[in-house]
Formats: C-alpha cells, sequence, structure tokens
C-alpha cells in the first residue's frame, strides 16, 4: 500500500491556560509520558522529514501552541519547506505584534476556538478568562489580513446558541465557522453524559444551519462537524487509518490520529528513535488498520467499508473495548447498543428534568488525580 | 452562475498557496481545508492570475506562448470553478 500523508498535525505542547471539559487531549496530559517536548531542532527535522514523505499540510496545535517561545522559528521552517501553515489556538494572550511576527514567518491561515457566543458562558465552559483576548485576537487577525476559521465545538451547555454564533462570525468577517460537535475522546469522553446533548436540541441547531447557510451563501462557509452518536453510520474517521494523516504529540509519539494515544493495545513509535518514514510505513501501528485486511465483519462485507473504512478505531477502543472492531456508532455494529444506551440515558434524564452529572475540567491536578486512578 | 466578463480580473483568494508537490510530481493549490491537484495548464493559468491581468489578457498570454487559438472557453471554465470554490477572486 503505497499511501502517503498529506497532513501533519504538530501538537507542541499540552500545556494549556484554559480547561475546557470538552477537550480531546488525553487524560494524562500532564504526566511522565508528555512531558519531555521535542526541541526545536527535533519538530523543524520533524517537519523536513514529514515533507520529504508528502505532507503539504501542517497544523500547529497542542494544547496551546502559543506556549511555545519558539513558535515563529517553528512557522519560518515549515513556511521554508513549503508546507501550509494553520495555527490552532485558543489566543489566550495572544497580541497583534506577535501575530504579526507569524505572519512575517509565514503563517498561512489562524483558527480561533471559542467557547461560547457570550463572555459569561464562554469563560464558564473555559474554565479560566478568555473571552476578551479572544475577542481582541479576532479582530486584528482579519486586520492582518488572515484567512480565518471560528471553531466552536458544541455541546449541551452552548448548542441554543448556534445562531449567534454564526452571525458572531459573520461579523467578524471570518471565512469559515466550524460548529463542531463534541467527538467523544480525551476529556469529552470522560464528561460524556454531561456534555452530550439531546436529540431536540440538535434538531434546533441544525435547522439554524440550514437557514444559515441559505442566508449567507459562500460568504460564510458554515461547516457542521456531525454528531456522531447520533448518526446511522460512523464517520470517514481521517480519511482511513494511516492513509493520509499522522499526528506527532508532545513527547514525540507518531499517531494515526489525536486520539490514537489512548488505544492500550498497540504501541506507538517516537521520532527520536525513528525516521518519520519508518514510522509511516513499517510501524505495527499504523500498519495494524490500513486498508481492508484487519476488518471484521459487517465491514468486510459492507459497501460503506470504502467510504468510511469502518469508522474510527478509537471510538471502537473506547466504547467496545477493541479498536479492530466495527465502529459502535455504526447501526449495523454488534456494540451499536452501547451508543444507544448512553443516547437513551441521556433523554430519559432531560425528560424527567435531571440535572446533567458535574463537569470535570481539564487541567493539570485533575490529570493526575484521574491518571493515578487508572 | 453568470458567464465570467473576458474583463474580469482573476486572483487567488489570500487563503490559497500555488505550491509544487515534489513528491507526487504535480502542482497543487493549497487552502486551509485541503487541496486541489492541477495538471501542468491548470497550473499555468493560475500563475497567471495575478489581480493585473484580465481573462483576455491571460488567454492572449497563452496563445502567444503556444501558438494556439480558442483557448478563451477552457481558461475561463477552469478559472470559474476555482472561483465557485472560492479559491480565485475577481478584482484587483
Ligand atoms: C485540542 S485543541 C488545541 C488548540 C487550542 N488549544 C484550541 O483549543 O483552539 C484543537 C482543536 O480541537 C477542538 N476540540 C477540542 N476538543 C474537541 C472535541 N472533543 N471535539 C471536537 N473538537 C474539539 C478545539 O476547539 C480546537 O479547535
Ligand atoms: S480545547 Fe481548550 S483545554 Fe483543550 S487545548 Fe484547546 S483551549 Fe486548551
Ligand atoms: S458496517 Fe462497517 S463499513 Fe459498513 S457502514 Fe458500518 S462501519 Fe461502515
Amino acid at each position: 500500500m503505497d499511501a502517503k500523508p498529506l497532513w501533519l498535525l504538530a501538537e507542541l505542547t499540552y500545556k494549556c491556560p484554559l480547561q475546557c471539559p470538552y477537550c480531546s487531549n488525553p487524560l494524562d496530559f500532564a504526566g511522565p509520558r508528555f512531558k519531555q517536548e521535542l526541541t526545536t531542532e527535533e519538530w523543524s527535522r520533524v517537519f523536513r522529514e514529514a515533507k520529504a514523505l508528502g505532507v503539504l499540510q501542517l497544523g500547529l496545535s497542542g494544547g496551546e501552541p502559543l506556549l511555545r517561545t519558539d513558535l515563529e522559528g517553528l512557522v519560518a521552517t515549515a513556511h521554508q519547506l513549503g508546507l501550509y501553515t494553520s495555527l490552532i489556538t485558543s489566543a489566550h494572550r495572544l497580541r497583534k505584534d506577535r501575530l504579526a511576527a507569524l505572519q512575517r514567518a509565514g503563517l498561512d491561515h489562524v483558527q480561533i476556538s471559542v467557547q461560547a457566543a457570550d463572555a459569561d458562558l464562554s469563560d464558564r465552559i473555559a474554565g479560566t478568562q478568555a473571552f476578551g483576548d479572544k475577542l481582541a485576537a479576532y479582530h486584528f487577525t482579519k486586520e492582518l489580513g488572515f484567512p480565518l476559521t471560528v471553531n466552536v465545538v458544541l455541546h449541551r451547555e452552548n448548542l441554543h446558541q448556534v445562531e449567534a454564533l454564526i452571525r458572531f462570525a459573520e461579523s467578524l468577517g471570518a471565512e469559515r465557522i466550524e460548529l463542531a460537535n463534541t467527538q467523544f475522546y480525551g476529556w469529552a469522553f470522560h464528561n460524556r453524559d454531561a456534555l452530550m446533548p439531546t436529540k431536540a436540541q440538535l434538531n434546533a441547531a441544525w435547522q439554524v444551519v440550514l437557514r444559515e447557510r441559505a442566508r449567507l451563501g459562500p460568504r460564510l462557509e458554515i461547516v457542521w462537524v456531525l454528531p456522531d452518536y447520533h448518526e446511522q453510520f460512523p464517520k470517514p474517521c481521517m480519511g482511513g487509518w494511516a492513509r493520509a494523516y499522522m499526528t506527532v504529540a508532545p513527547g514525540g509519539e507518531v499517531w494515526p490520529c489525536h486520539a490514537a494515544g489512548r488505544i492500550t493495545t498497540l504501541t506507538f513509535e517516537n521520532v527520536r528513535d525513528r525516521s518519520l518514514e519508518w514510522i509511516w510505513r513499517e510501524s505495527d501501528a499504523f500498519n495494524r488498520f490500513r486498508g481492508e485486511a484487519w476488518m471484521p465483519e459487517p465491514c468486510r462485507s459492507c459497501a460503506r467499508r470504502t467510504v468510511d473504512f469502518g469508522g474510527c478505531r478509537c471510538q471502537a477502543f473506547l466504547v467496545a473495548g477493541d479498536a479492530g472492531l466495527t465502529d459502535p456508532v455504526c447501526s449495523l455494529a454488534p456494540h451499536r447498543h452501547l451508543i444507544d444506551a448512553a443516547v437513551a440515558q441521556i433523554e430519559r434524564a432531560a425528560a424527567a428534568g435531571v440535572e446533567p452529572p458535574s463537569l470535570t475540567y481539564r487541567a493539570a491536578p485533575a490529570s493526575r488525580a484521574l491518571t493515578a486512578k487508572g | 452562475m453568470n458567464p465570467t466578463s473576458a474583463a474580469a480580473v482573476p486572483r487567488l483568494h489570500p487563503k490559497a498557496r500555488l505550491q509544487r508537490d515534489d513528491v507526487r510530481g504535480r502542482d497543487v493549490l493549497l487552502y486551509p481545508e485541503g487541496l486541489v491537484t492541477l495538471n501542468p495548464t491548470g497550473a499555468e493559468i493560475l500563475g497567471l492570475c495575478d489581480g493585473v491581468r484580465s481573462l483576455a489578457d491571460i488567454v492572449t498570454t497563452l496563445e502567444q506562448r503556444y501558438g494556439a487559438s480558442g483557448l478563451e472557453r477552457d481558461v475561463t471554465s477552469f478559472v470559474e470553478a476555482l472561483a465557485a470554490k472560492g479559491l480565485v477572486v475577481y478584482g484587483r
């Protein structure tokens, strides 16, 4: 199989001043596994090797990538290699002169996340006073002439704001708003029962999206990341395992997607020990679910296997306990009942007016406590 | 979509960047969500979409370069397809 990667997600650090309970980062982000962050030189080598392998798109993310003081240099290296660079940030403490410096270094695109349409709710979800910085950053990102993506993770607490969020992105002159329904990995999986919306909430928000798309046309692209628990078929996760994507985590581990580090039945290689090319082509973790040979029934004989590749391996592992199973979100999957049960429990609780469980915020002490518990 | 006038001046949207993809031996147009693969002619046309030349100028330039004629339809439809994706905009 001669797939070449197109995308590299560089998770530069897992440090972050925000504490979003929906964060997809690993629960053990504060632990020893990610402590020894790659140096500037190591990242530069990773970018060079990635480009030589075929990567064209580079996402600089985390954690909060702005906490890396060498970010400007890393952008410059990536730009000289010809990579298209996107900064994926909370914009916390970002100032215009720093973004201008990043622009001079060759940064191509800026994606800034916001937690809600107003300061109160946004800061409450972020667990930090962050809305003011975001608002300022949205404006100077456009003033500097960057293409801007507004990203919002949607869940039970903010789905009612979809219209306000779209109007907000419109007023900023953003090219794109990503309405990302929470994907249940990392902290989001831990907080699943508190974050999962009701079907009625999702339907109402979807109607708003349809209406606003008709109103705005090409002026603002509205991306709706599917709430897969409420779908019939799984997402074509990463365009298929090890076909086009890879993530390099802060300590140098290489994963086929940013959630894969959680799969304990795989061994992940590190760029400190191996070349990126070897990891991409030869490593067991990348080859295990590449192509179709690994597929169990019902995927193996299903016509959709070339469309969704059997769904998400991480979700199969998290929900059904085995990364080699059909994504339990699929209505044909033997484990779909586990998803149905989780959804039904939310509907029952909402109908009875029961308050959702409290949220665990993504923070280092909670990370250590949860990791110690195992 | 309205037929684009020959006087229209196309240029790349600021979010899009032409890039040589050495590994796959082709040119691509990169933008935040992904890429469009270009054949050599497409890359050449886009190289001329500089916000100064009109569509008519671009057609003339290419026709002279190749001693060809009647390229107007191909050039216009190529540029229009990228404009529909928001990767090319009109105006100086
Ligand atoms: C993990 S964050 C790191 C970058 C930066 N700290 C930020 O939040 O923008 C990367 C992107 O994933 C989004 N995200 C985080 N958790 C998510 C989840 N559970 N489902 C969907 N998107 C998520 C964030 O909003 C952000 O756009
Ligand atoms: S999603 Fe929130 S907590 Fe997670 S890295 Fe981004 S800003 Fe930090
Ligand atoms: S059975 Fe497998 S291939 Fe078919 S739709 Fe479900 S996940 Fe996709």
